[in-house]
């Protein structure tokens, strides 16, 4: 409770950076309002809640996520971010990140994973996952994307991750690469990362999950995938669905070796 | 999924037997074609989605046009981007009465507009043209994408002219009859705007009294 009151409050005061930032309308402008609310970065309240949740025994099991898996081991939260979507043995497939945590939930905590897939972002049990990816994240916070390739899952993933981005569609003929296909472009005043290569993938992948001041609420990268598909007019991508994980593949492989992590970020 | 799967290590199973027997074991059986990875990637898509709303999974579907702009993006072979720049072009409805110019008032509105068509938006809603999101238009407006060029002063440049007002209206409709696989929406085609709305855009673009020519 008293969190969210503090989180209220962050939130009113990074909107007072917001008023001249966007009047100044310029990318400039908005560049330095995120310089301002850097220093202090909400998201550290999920981080904060989701470390506690990742040691709280829950769920009919009444068991903690300790030995979750999530690539480096059991338990090993530190750096694992950077490397997913990778595959594992367990469940034989390629997993990012919250799929991953859907699978531990369930085989530890007995938490059922459909049902947490079906449930609206920002609710329930979304909600603790949102804090669990803005902690996890964290813990890699600085390090390079350094997603494993060698297994012929994850280059199937890239492969398909590939080719949905490039898949244009629905209405307004879009797809990834109508928006975020090309160097230096915009949509009205937000930068769009071109992410079919270097740096700026990283810059774009590597930001999420995070946190958003419009909304108040920390988006992770299910979410913000989510909302790009909305905007390109595409039907709903289901929860952890595996053109959600492929498209992580490839824009996490894309972003190999050429920028750090800076999740959970903080975005407009 | 794990049909798949499955079927690729029949697949697998299979190739490993018949190089087994051509006696040439040594060249390994996971070679995966890059068409392998379009199956792949189809079935996946096919997977993934869920209708909502006003959005149902047929929006999908690709047409001819979608499926090599897909694939070939910009660098589309001269045979099929004629093919298809004709095509486009002879698909144009034209105006039933003849008349181009709308209002250039309700189009700024028009062009303003980004709504519509997702799942988050009402189906009795008018759609936008979201033309803003890609486009400068007027001067007054600083927040305007640059997917596409800037249209400030278009008419001024190219001037009012019947030809103008035609390529312009064909344009929105289908902005594939002059350059195929083009990052804009087929406005007119995939019933985005009607007439009535695209009406009032080109008179945005092209009337001297629209600030896009005036200011
Ligand atoms: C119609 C345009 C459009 C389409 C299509 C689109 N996006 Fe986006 N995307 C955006 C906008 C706008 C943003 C937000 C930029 C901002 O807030 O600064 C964004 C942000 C992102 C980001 C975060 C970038 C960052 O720097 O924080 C990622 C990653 C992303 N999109 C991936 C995708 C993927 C993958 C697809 C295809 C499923 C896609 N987008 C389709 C417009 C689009
Ligand atoms: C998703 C981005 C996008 C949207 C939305 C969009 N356009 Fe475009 N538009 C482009 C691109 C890219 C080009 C350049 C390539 C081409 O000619 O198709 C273009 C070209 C044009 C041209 C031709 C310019 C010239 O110099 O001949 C006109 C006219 C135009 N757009 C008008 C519009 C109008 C009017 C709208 C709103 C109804 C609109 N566009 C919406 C991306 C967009």
């Amino acid at each position: 409770m008293k969190n969210s009151t503090y989180a209220a409050c962050v939130a009113a005061s990074a909107l007072m950076f917001a008023t001249p930032a966007l009047a100044d309308a310029t990318a400039d402008g908005i560049a330095k309002y995120r310089e301002a609310l850097a220093e202090g970065n909400p998201a550290e309240l999920w981080e904060m809640r989701g470390e506690e949740l990742w040691k709280e025994a829950r769920g009919p099991k009444k068991a903690t996520l300790e030995k979750c898996d999530l690539g480096q081991g059991p338990g090993v939260v530190k750096g694992a971010f950077v490397t997913l979507p990778r595959h594992f043995a367990d469940t034989n497939r390629v997993q990012d990140l919250e799929s991953r945590l859907l699978t531990c939930m369930e085989t530890l905590q007995g938490i059922p994973a459909d049902e947490v897939a079906k449930t609206p972002f920002g609710k329930g049990e979304q909600k603790n996952i949102e804090a669990l990816v803005a902690w996890i994240s964290a813990e890699s916070r600085g390090m390079k994307f350094n997603l494993p390739m060698a297994h012929p899952e994850e280059k199937r993933m890239y492969e398909i991750g590939k080719r949905a981005f490039n898949y244009r569609g629905g209405t307004h003929d879009f797809g990834c690469v109508t928006c975020h296909g090309e160097d230096g472009k915009r949509i009205r005043l937000q930068d769009l990362p071109n992410l079919t290569k270097g740096p700026d993938a990283a810059r774009g992948f590597g930001s999420w999950p995070a946190y958003r001041v419009s909304s108040g609420e920390l988006w992770s990268m299910q979410r913000r995938l989510n909302d790009c598909f909305r905007q390109q007019r595409f039907p709903y991508p289901v929860y952890g669905s595996d053109v959600t994980i492929a498209l992580s593949s490839y824009l996490g492989v894309t972003a190999n070796g050429t920028g750090e992590s800076i999740a959970p970020a903080i975005k407009r | 999924m794990n049909i798949r799967i499955r079927q690729g290590a029949v697949a697998l199973a299979v190739l490993a037997t018949l190089a087994a027997v051509a006696g040439c074991a040594g060249t390994g059986a996971a070679t995966v074609t890059s068409a392998d990875y379009d199956k792949d990637a189809a079935a996946v898509m096919a997977a993934s989605f869920r209708e909502q709303g006003i959005v149902k999974t047929d929006r999908l579907t690709q047409d001819e046009v979608m499926v090599a702009c897909s694939k070939f993006g910009h660098s589309l072979d001269d045979d099929l981007r004629e093919r298809f720049q004709a095509a486009a072009l002879a698909e144009v409805k034209w105006p039933s009465d003849g008349k181009y110019i709308g209002d250039w008032k309700e189009g700024e509105k028009i062009a303003q507009s980004g709504r519509g068509l997702t799942w988050t938006d009402k189906a009795d809603a008018a759609n936008g043209g979201n033309c803003y999101n890609c486009h400068r238009i007027t001067k007054k407006e600083i927040s305007y994408g640059t997917i596409g060029p800037s249209l400030y002063q278009y008419g001024k440049v190219h001037g009012n002219t019947e030809t103008t007002q035609k390529y312009v209206w064909a344009k929105i409709w289908n902005p594939n009859a002059y350059s195929a696989c083009t990052n804009m929406p087929r406005f007119g085609t995939h019933g985005i705007l009607d007439e009535k709305q695209i009406r009032h855009i080109v008179a945005l673009l092209l009337d001297p009294k629209s600030p896009v020519n005036a200011e």
